[in-house]
């Protein structure tokens, strides 16, 4: 089986661990070999949340510079961060939506202009989806579904060994009842971003 | 019913490491639990703190006031005859640690299983040491798991290996192991188990009086001598591949080890030793390890406590092998390891181009804006700080105070805007340092600690700071909850789970402050500004010890508590909210 390495970046409060537990909870089922290490701590709220799925056999729970097969930004800053765990050939799936960290609003740094870094990473990488995932999540029915609509547009890529139903089913099963259906939707709105 | 209760042999579920080690532990019969939360630890005791709510588990647990306690009580339960186990953070091991040396020698009878999480790198914590120096100076057996699957096995193989060494035994997770998911078959529940132990009076044998202790000691070596032999056969010991040069590998440093040959195809190069049973070192495994080989490369987290106990096996083998690692510079012994790092190494001992994937230039990019944590929104801790900091420089003293602080939420008040945080050592360390500060120099002195930090190791200082005439100002950040490690209750809680209070009564943070004889004492709600500067300025000009409470629940857990009953199935729940659970150091 083909090892893969997906690493996912966000703010605290977008759900970032709840995405790759889902995608981990899906390979599982379908059997496939998988760890997902997850940020808890210090950084939880407000800062930083980084997570990983590794699928195929991999041990290692973190990634190495260069070393992800894919980068699931929740956040444009955040993914520029991160840009140092891919290598050219690295699949990135970006929204572009920003939320500025305090350092920015107390106006102690600068907030890079996202448009031209877009273009950065479009010319440096080979494949790069940018959105505006938090405006198809409202559409969806909830801000609170960036991480399931990102989820879609990963499944969507056509690289991981998952069929979107594998990963509808899951969303079903783990999230609470109330919130599948608005989950459901975000993950259908997501599948077609990519295309 | 709690997920982790799930009665369904074989089947597979997702579980963090942390996770694991708590259905490991309800499969061995698991009867008494007791902890202190800290990150990496947290969710041992979360999870085993919502189990004992479950009405259909018969596991006692509870968040114990600092680790000390928490080992106390469980080593007594075990002593009892019960199968028990703590967990801590690593430096809640120091706070515990009076009690692990003397319970090496006294021993247990119901399997005592200790789980002591490191953090390389700090991610959440105010050091990185390394605990397996512990087990070293208590003589008491380690294993140590590379996945949430040998997380549970080995919890399970700990009961058995205590009641077996009639010892404790300790699992040492790190950050990387603690909190990393993966499939874990679940087992059998035990149906029949012991909940009621029988302490069998044995004075000669419990009681650390010198004249027991002396023979207590010799017990104690003699049996760490028997963990010697359970080490050779352990299963968790695995030695694989072939070649002349060695590595052997604990931990997640292990996984790294595994990737690397299979990525460059080393097997044949390479002989690999798993270690799983850490501490002491299988002397015979490592024996057949060592033979014929040309040079060994020992990757582990933090301290090179296998590479010199490997160094001391090759001496005694009369081996001049070359040992590398940490002493050797192939491995740091600063911070996490990383995939890369050992890659580098392991290239590096076997004099191999480590291939690297085609990277980008990233030179262009600007410097990126740092997102530290920070306190929520309407945090009652931003209002505190800033009636305190407004106080202070209406009476002047802004700019001369020294603001020692303590551990919690509250730490944040480091960063800028409020940066009212001068020192700080460890838990309840600003009490103690205030008194240093106040005796040491002409500046004011006005100290932070949160309510749980307070109970944890607070009291002791304060007793000290009022019978030895101290002079400075603390405040008390009362948010009712163990806020940073994810609410946690604590003596003081107001904030309860439904039905908890009628066992748990609240300890009265003030009826404490004066009973230590504290006589200048404010309540502030720092919500209510005015009142509150009033009193702030009124305890702040004092030139004697002051204490001013802030008496202001934690806002976001404040907001999870309206309307909502305490059932919660752990994961699904906890992330739905939004990764929201944040952990204190
Ligand atoms: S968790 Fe509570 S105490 Fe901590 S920062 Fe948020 S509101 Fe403040």
């Amino acid at each position: 089986m083909k090892r893969m390495r997906i690493l996912f970046t966000g703010v605290g409060g977008q759900g970032t661990l709840l995405a790759s537990r889902l995608l981990g909870e899906a390979a599982m089922s379908a059997g496939i070999p998988v760890r997902v290490s997850e940020v808890h701590g210090m950084a939880q709220r407000g800062g930083v949340v980084e997570s990983t799925v590794m699928l195929g056999g991999i041990e290692s729970p973190i990634i190495a510079e260069g070393e992800a097969d894919l980068l699931v930004g929740f956040e444009p800053l955040e993914t520029l961060r991160a840009l140092r765990f891919c290598s050219t050939d690295t699949v990135i799936i970006t929204n572009t939506a920003p939320i500025p960290p305090f350092t920015v609003t107390l106006g102690q740094a600068e907030y890079p202009p996202i448009p031209r870094w877009m273009e950065f990473m479009g010319s440096t990488f080979r494949t790069v989806i940018a959105y505006d995932a938090e405006a198809v999540a409202r559409e969806a029915g909830s801000t609170k579904t960036v991480n399931v609509v990102l989820l879609g547009t990963l499944c969507a890529t056509g690289l991981l060994p998952l069929r979107p139903e594998a990963l509808r089913e899951t969303i079903r099963s783990r999230v609470k009842p109330k919130l599948v259906d608005v989950n459901l939707a975000a993950f259908d709105r997501g599948l077609v971003q990519a295309q | 019913m709690h997920e982790l209760l799930t009665h369904d042999p074989g089947r597979f579920m997702l579980l963090l490491g942390n996770e694991a080690i708590v259905r490991g532990a309800i499969e061995a019969g698991l009867a008494v639990s007791a902890a202190y939360p800290g990150t990496p630890s947290s969710e041992i005791g979360n999870n085993l703190f919502q189990i004992a709510q479950d009405p259909s588990s018969d596991i006692s647990f509870e968040f114990s006031t600092n680790e000390k306690v928490a080992m106390e009580v469980t080593a007594a339960a075990s002593a009892a005859g019960l199968r028990t186990l703590t967990s801590m953070k690593h430096v809640g091991m120091n706070v515990a640690s009076d009690v692990l040396m003397t319970l090496a020698y006294m021993g247990i009878k119901g399997g005592m299983v200790i789980v002591c999480a490191d953090d390389p790198s700090l991610h959440s914590s105010q050091n990185e040491q390394d605990s397996r120096y512990y087990a070293r100076m208590a003589s008491l057996p380690v294993l140590e798991p590379t996945s949430p699957q040998e997380a549970k096995d080995m919890t399970m193989e700990a009961f058995d290996l205590s009641e077996a060494l009639e010892l404790p035994v300790i699992l040492r997770t790190t950050t990387r192991t603690a909190h990393v998911r993966g499939p874990v078959k679940l087992g059998n529940i035990p149906k029949n188990k012991k909940t009621r132990g029988h302490f069998e009076k044995a004075p000669m044998r419990w009681v650390a009086v010198p004249a027991v202790a002396r023979t207590r000691h010799k017990v104690l070596l003699d049996q760490f001598e028997k963990a010697h032999g359970l080490a050779e056969t352990s299963r968790f010991n695995t030695l694989s591949g072939s070649g002349r040069t060695g590595i052997l590998a604990t931990g997640v440093s292990a996984c790294y080890v595994a990737d690397v040959l299979e990525e460059l195809h080393l097997f044949d190069r390479v002989r690999f030793l798993r270690l799983g049973f850490v501490h002491p070192q299988p002397r015979n495994l490592i024996r057949d390890f060592l033979a014929g080989l040309d040079q060994v490369l020992v990757v582990e987290e933090l301290e090179p406590c296998q590479e010199n106990a490997l160094k001391v096996a090759a001496q005694e083998m009369g081996l001049t092998l070359p040992i590398l690692g940490k002493a050797s510079g192939h491995i740091p012994r600063l911070y996490e390891l990383t995939p890369k790092i050992v890659k580098k190494a392991v290239c590096h001992a076997l004099s191999l181009d480590h291939p690297s994937p085609p990277l980008p230039d990233l030179a262009a990019l600007p410097p990126l804006p740092q997102r530290p944590p920070s306190l929520c929104k309407g945090c009652p801790h931003t209002e505190t700080y800033g009636v305190v900091k407004e106080a202070l420089s209406d009476l002047g003293l802004l700019e001369k105070t020294i603001f020692p602080t303590d551990i919690g939420c509250y730490t944040l008040g480091l960063l800028p805007p409020i940066q009212m945080a001068d020192y700080l050592l460890c838990m309840g360390s600003s009490i103690g340092s205030s008194a240093g500060f106040s005796l040491s120099t002409d500046q004011k002195v006005v100290s932070f600690i949160g309510d749980s930090t307070f109970f944890h190791s607070g009291i002791p200082s304060l007793v000290n700071a009022v019978h030895n005439g101290h002079r400075f100002s603390l405040v008390i950040l009362d948010n009712g909850t163990t806020a940073m490690t994810g609410h946690q209750p604590n003596p003081g809680i107001r904030l309860t789970p439904p039905g908890y209070s009628e066992r748990h009564p609240r300890i009265s943070i003030e009826a404490i402050v004066r009973a230590c004889g504290v006589r200048n004492i404010a309540i502030i709600n720092p919500y209510k500004k005015k009142e509150a500067m009033e009193a702030a300025r009124e305890m702040l000009a004092k030139d004697e010890l002051s204490v001013i409470i802030s008496d202001a629940p934690c806002i976001l857990y404040l907001k999870r508590m309206e309307g909502k009953t305490q059932k919660r199935t752990p994961a699904t729940e906890q992330t739905q909210a939004g990764d929201e659970g944040r952990d204190r150091t």
